[in-house]
């Protein structure tokens, strides 16, 4: 590395020592309570407040509480549903607007920005007033009551995959659908071998941010599942009401273990496809 | 030479809300051709050639291919095949994939398939880069792909839309002779788009020009360059040297035009134009001397305005009596036997069988 003199330049922020002081400031605001729970998800104190050396056995504990694993399964069971739904429905979506110009694309195309922009209480809300108004909400067994959170799951996330995949469309140049039709290949064959490869990478991205959108999700949770019906992360919830045991902190990390590795592989495929050199 | 045309366009019309980009044009492209299309951009002549592809459908006027009305027959199911401007590699497939991609489609089978693909290769001398991606390969042999992705399916004509506009000179010269090596080769009628003069000429068989979706001239390239009808094929066309001019009368061996600045000049012109506008001389054909008036009418007085050095030649610009006018030196010799300066007086004179009478 070449030494550089003089003043730091206006974006040579890693010189400023005030700027780097406020980077780790921000990462420790940020990141330093997920680091102490995963730490403390070790601890082997029940009341968890001081450290009383390693163990791995509130994992185990977690792994025994047979209500915290129903609502694991039901979790998975939701965000799978949900992902493969959205995800379809997403794509299709992006697609069409991509393609097509039909009146009202502009109404449809903010419609689709709603769930991404309405404060999830509200959408928990409104979802749960339609839900029991359609008497789609209590009386039912397992697993058709889950129905309420697989709808709702989808209704925020697929808009989020339709973004996506719209995203990766911006970059498509219409000349290799021609190209493709022009050699011979019919409209779906075209959508199977050149299209449907090219929005891969968006689709799988879209795809892992929906399950993490399903799998981490809350209030719009907690407003659409019966009483008999819990996630994972409402499970959490009500553990915690009786006290924040290494246990939750053990099943918290598992999720965030899960989301984290989602994410990574989201953005991952998220990169864009670096522009072909010419020569 | 009397088989049918391959292709017959006849009164083709293609509107784009109230703007006609291709304006009742009718051609016929004679089979084995390399026909150039040839025009300013915004001319129609893309349009043209997406109507051959079927990615237009024309407004009027109907398309033959081999014989067969195309009107009803969507891009998939014609016997053309297309090599895009920005080629339209396939990104996540191999050279190979690529090149096989339209055998694949319409279900030829497996070991034809490698055996014509790796012809195709060795077509376009791409051997050894049959596993790339087309990102880990030049402009220049994402071309060579596009062609033989093309050529592979063995259609009845290839169309080329501006195939060599985005390689660089040194390269584009060797396509371009590329191109008809390929053309003899597979005998194949090809359909290419271009703006460039340079190119047409130096490929092509036929050329159609064209402005304003209009065919303003087809010939081959010589007859173009030599025997312009109008002003605009004759301006567009390299470089000339335009004069105002009238017919006054027509005999046995030629006509008589009133030409402004040079007065009456006999050009040995059998077939001129119904109505005479211009008179043309390239520039290479006018001589540029500076010693004394010599005999024979077709000489004008001037002076030298600017000298642009090519090289191999130098454009000499003359002014005389208001009229700029181009003139040619080749430099065949590397000694200047007679140096010519900016400024200098100047007679410049051209033989009256190398004007070109133009009409508008």
């Amino acid at each position: 590395m070449a030494e550089r003199r003089g003043a730091p330049g206006p974006l040579e922020y890693t010189r400023r020592l005030w700027l780097r002081a406020w980077l780790a400031a921000t990462f420790l605001f940020l990141y330093a309570p997920i680091v102490i729970l995963v730490i403390f998800s070790f601890n082997d104190s029940r009341r968890n407040i001081v450290w009383r050396g390693f163990t791995t056995k509130y994992y185990a504990k977690a792994i025994a509480n047979a209500s915290l694993i129903e609502a694991f399964t039901n979790s998975l069971i939701v965000a799978f549903i949900s992902t493969v739904v959205s995800t379809i429905l997403g794509t299709l979506l992006a697609m069409a607007l991509w393609r097509f110009r039909f009146p009202g694309k502009a109404a449809v195309e903010g419609a689709n920005a709603l769930p991404i922009v309405i404060p999830e209480i509200c959408m928990g809300v409104s979802l749960l007033v339609f839900f029991s108004r359609i008497g789609l909400m209590g009386g039912i067994s397992w697993p058709v009551s889950l129905t309420p959170v697989v709808i709702g799951h989808i209704a925020f996330s697929f808009p989020f995959v339709a973004v996506v995949v719209r995203a990766r469309l911006e970059g498509f140049d219409r000349s290799l659908e021609e190209a493709s039709k022009d050699l011979g290949a019919s409209e779906w064959q075209t959508l199977r071998h050149v299209l449907i490869p090219f929005m891969k990478p968006g689709i799988v991205a879209g795809a892992l941010l929906a399950m993490t959108l399903s799998l981490d999700d809350f209030v719009i949770t907690f407003f659409t599942s019966g009483p008999e019906t819990i996630t994972f992360p409402i499970k959490i919830y009500s553990m915690v009401r009786f006290g924040a045991t290494p246990e939750v902190n053990a099943a918290s990390t598992v999720l965030i273990a899960i989301t984290l590795l989602l994410t990574v592989i989201a953005m991952r495929l998220q990169t864009p496809v670096r522009e072909e050199e010419t020569r | 030479m009397n088989a049918p045309p391959i292709v017959r366009i006849e009164q083709v019309t293609k509107r784009f809300g109230s703007f006609a980009a291709v304006d009742a044009v009718s051609l016929a492209i004679p089979r084995n051709a390399f026909f150039a299309l040839l025009g300013p951009s915004g001319c129609g002549k893309t349009t043209l050639l997406r109507m051959l592809a079927g990615f237009e459908q024309p407004s009027e006027g109907r398309i033959l291919i081999d014989g067969e009305e195309m009107a009803a027959v969507p891009p998939n199911r014609r016997p053309v095949n297309m090599v895009f401007q920005s080629y339209a590699v396939f990104p996540h497939m191999t050279v190979a994939e690529n090149i096989g991609y339209g055998l694949k489609v319409t279900g030829v089978p497996r070991p034809e398939i490698e055996r014509r693909v790796a012809e195709a290769v060795a077509m376009v001398r791409l051997q050894g880069f049959e596993e790339r991606r087309p990102d880990q390969l030049s402009g220049g042999q994402k071309q060579r792909v596009a062609l033989a992705r093309a050529l592979v399916k063995k259609p009845k004509l290839l169309l080329l839309d501006e195939p060599l506009s985005a390689l660089d000179r040194k390269l584009r010269e060797e396509m371009q002779l590329e191109l008809v090596r390929l053309q003899h080769e597979v005998g194949i009628t090809f359909v290419i788009v271009t703006h460039d003069q340079d190119e047409a000429l130096s490929m092509a068989t036929h050329i159609a020009v064209m402005n304003r979706g209009r065919i303003l001239q087809i010939s081959d390239p010589r007859s173009l360059y030599e025997r312009p009808r109008t002003r605009f094929v004759a301006d567009f066309i390299g470089q000339v040297n335009v004069f105002d001019a009238r017919l006054l009368d027509r005999g046995e061996t030629g006509v008589r035009v009133m030409v402004e600045g040079l007065g009456e000049i006999e050009v040995p012109e059998r077939e001129p134009p119904a109505e005479v506008v211009a008179l043309a001389v390239r520039p290479e054909k006018m001589e540029v001397r500076t010693e004394g008036p010599q005999a024979g009418p077709l000489q004008l007085a001037g002076r030298i305005g600017q000298i642009a050095y090519f090289g191999d030649h130098s454009r000499i610009f003359v002014e005389c009596d208001g009229l700029r006018l181009i003139c040619i030196r080749h430099n065949r010799s590397r000694i200047e036997e007679t140096p010519l300066a900016e400024g200098m007086a100047c007679y410049v004179s051209f033989r009256p069988e190398d004007a070109v009478l133009l009409s508008s």
